[in-house]
């Protein structure tokens, strides 16, 4: 059974003069262990795909099944609880909580869970280690580079154990060296983990290391390819 | 962590957070410092008055009060005065004989409230005897009698002299006697410093053919606050037989002008609320806005927006209580001090008050209720104040907050 499926969706915005249709008729799977990118020009319905596999946005048809669960029927609280337990985020602001330190971002979401504090503190050494920020586990995001929010980011979204990780242009906001690093990072929890990640991009660099490259145009898929160089890679 | 959370996030912006607690912080201290003075007022104006005569609870005949008529005197023997005496948190109680008669000395003649009482419990209540300015304070076996200052200037009399009283006794008896003037009191009070004379119970009993008769007696309490109790305790040892009035009863016009006094100081203390209240909600609108983005990542990674609406309902508390907080601390300590030096008030309205019978003085009082009230105050500004991050928290949704600048 496919982690992800997306049966026939739909998504109008009728909230301007003229409805837009974000979406339109989109069927797509996505295994677990995938390291799939989602493309396309501007306005192409990407960030529209990933919101709505995501549960952030509802579609206004079709159905999303995700880890087995029929998703477009929970409530909104049943929703923020899936999204709580099985899916992690990486947006592309980093949007950490300012006043945290790095270990006490990647904490809030485990207790979110209402995991033990010795068990959070644990983790999150742990992840931020896995990240590479070892020595930055006091520092708040004021104090670090973007690349190292983005780290942090990564970490705060695997924190929770999800069934599989939503990245919202993670390297739009990242210099070349830092870009390259992170994604470096999430092959690395690919591989050994077997994390699913799926990032909505128009970075080639992105692009040119996803293992799947599925490419939207006026919100429907123009193209589902696998990127077997990566793959080699 | 949400608590923690709250308090970080309260100290975002240092100087805002800082402003804002301030503004409750002078509205606390202003508030306990007015009504801290209004208190301490009252209570001394309440004081001074009941002490000056009639006391806190006063027991006479039925309708007395109305006709202020001998005929409405009444026997209450002394085994009942010792109940009255014994009940707890009486401090005196003061058996009086009162009428109105002629008072002459020489050629003058004038109207004067005769009052007779018994005078070790009379200084125990009123303080007569410091009020003695010539002469001698009574005894109880003293025949002779107390002629207020205003009074003896006018009649021309003074200590040695023997004046004239005559008027109308218990039941229509001629009440005539020739009495010497055993001392001078002066009292603040103008109206009680032009008319009043004092002499033993028993002379005043003799004198107006009343024997064993009083018009009230009178009661002077540890504390207000046991005026009810007290009050209780009185009627149930002297039953239906008299009437009780306490000293609202007796005084409505002073009670009505300390609580037309609180409400002026109310409306202005809400005044000055409202301007707090405004403040606090600018603070609170201001930090929720700025946090759209990061309330959108909080919802979108599973963070359930009741929880969220807790962490900002805890930043509105902690801001409006480090108000509330140093505010009665300060306030505190200048009303203990304002307690214990008590401010004296010169120029004009030190006069009005002299004239008046009052001391001119400003006085502090510290109840609980004092600080409580703000508590209460600012509880409920900070609960409206969360009304907004509240709506807009709800109304938000994760997607269009996310991508907003």
């Amino acid at each position: 059974m496919p982690l992800i499926e997306l049966k026939k969706i739909c998504k109008t915005y009728s909230e301007t003069k003229v409805p837009v249709e974000a979406l339109r008729d989109v069927d797509l799977e996505i295994e677990k262990g995938e390291f799939s990118a989602i493309v396309g020009p501007s306005g192409s319905g990407k960030t529209t795909a990933l919101n709505i596999i995501g549960g952030l946005d509802d579609p206004t048809s079709g159905q999303i099944i995700v880890d087995g669960h029929d998703i477009s029927t929970l409530k909104k609280d049943e929703m923020i609880n899936f999204r709580l337990h099985h899916i992690g985020f990486v947006f592309q602001a980093y949007n950490l909580i300012p006043v945290f330190t790095a270990r006490e971002n990647v904490e809030f979401i485990m207790l979110l869970q209402k995991i033990s504090k010795e068990e959070r503190e644990k983790r999150a050494i742990e992840l931020l280690t896995a990240v590479g920020l070892a020595d930055r586990i006091d520092s708040r995001p004021s104090e670090l580079s973007g690349g190292q929010q983005q780290r942090v980011a990564v970490a705060r979204a695997l924190a929770s154990h999800p069934s599989f990780v939503l990245a919202d242009e993670p390297t739009a906001n990242l210099d070349s060296k830092s870009a390259i690093s992170l994604l470096e990072l999430m092959e690395v929890l690919n591989h050994e983990y077997g994390m699913t990640f799926v990032f909505s991009t128009h970075d080639s660099r992105v692009i040119k290391r996803a293992h799947r490259v599925i490419t939207l145009v006026d919100g429907m898929i123009a193209s589902d390819v696998l990127n077997t160089s990566a793959h080699e890679n | 962590m949400l608590i923690q959370l709250a308090w970080k996030n309260l100290w975002r912006n240092k100087k805002r957070t800082l402003i804002a607690a301030s503004s409750i912080f002078f509205a606390v201290v202003l508030s306990v410092f007015m009504r801290s003075v209004q208190k301490g007022s009252f209570d001394y104006m309440i004081h001074i008055t009941r002490s000056s005569q009639p006391g806190y609870i006063q027991v006479h005949g039925k309708e007395f009060w109305d006709k202020r008529s001998l005929d409405q005197s009444i026997v209450i023997d002394s085994k009942e005065q010792k109940q009255f005496r014994e009940i707890p948190n009486v401090t005196s109680v003061v058996p009086r004989l009162e009428s109105f008669s002629l008072i002459s000395f020489g050629s003058a003649t004038k109207v004067a409230s005769i009052i007779g009482t018994e005078p070790t419990s009379e200084d125990q209540m009123t303080r007569l005897k410091s009020k003695v300015i010539a002469g001698t304070y009574l005894d109880n076996t003293s025949d002779g009698i107390l002629v207020a200052e205003g009074l003896a200037k006018t009649l021309k009399v003074s200590v040695g002299d023997s004046i004239v009283l005559f008027g109308q006794g218990y039941q229509g008896m001629t009440a005539a006697a020739l009495l010497p003037v055993a001392g001078i009191v002066k009292f603040n009070f103008p109206a009680q410093n032009e008319k009043s004379v004092y002499l033993n119970l028993h002379t005043a009993q003799w004198l107006f053919a009343a024997p064993d008769r009083i018009t009230s007696l009178s009661f002077m309490i540890g504390n207000i606050r046991y005026l009810k109790p007290i009050t209780g305790e009185i009627r149930s040892v002297c039953g239906n037989r008299f009437e009780i009035m306490t000293w609202e009863e007796m005084m409505p016009e002073l009670v009505q002008m300390i609580q037309s006094k609180i409400a002026a100081a109310s409306i202005m203390l809400m005044i000055l609320y409202l301007v707090v209240g405004f403040g606090i909600f600018a603070t609170v609108m201001m930090f929720t806005n700025e946090r759209l983005r990061e309330f959108g990542m909080l919802i979108s990674i599973g963070m359930r927006k009741i929880r969220l609406i807790c962490v900002t309902f805890i930043e509105t508390i902690f801001i409006s209580f480090i108000g509330v907080a140093a505010g009665s601390i300060i306030g505190f300590i200048i009303v203990f001090y304002g307690m214990r030096h008590p401010i004296r008030l010169t120029g004009e309205t030190a006069e009005m008050m002299l004239s008046y019978g009052f001391e001119p003085l400003l006085t502090f009082d510290i109840t609980p209720a004092l600080f409580t009230d703000q508590v209460v105050i600012v509880t409920i500004i900070a609960l409206v104040s969360a009304i907004y991050p509240l709506m807009f928290i709800r109304r938000l949704k994760p997607v269009k907050a996310l991508h907003s600048l």
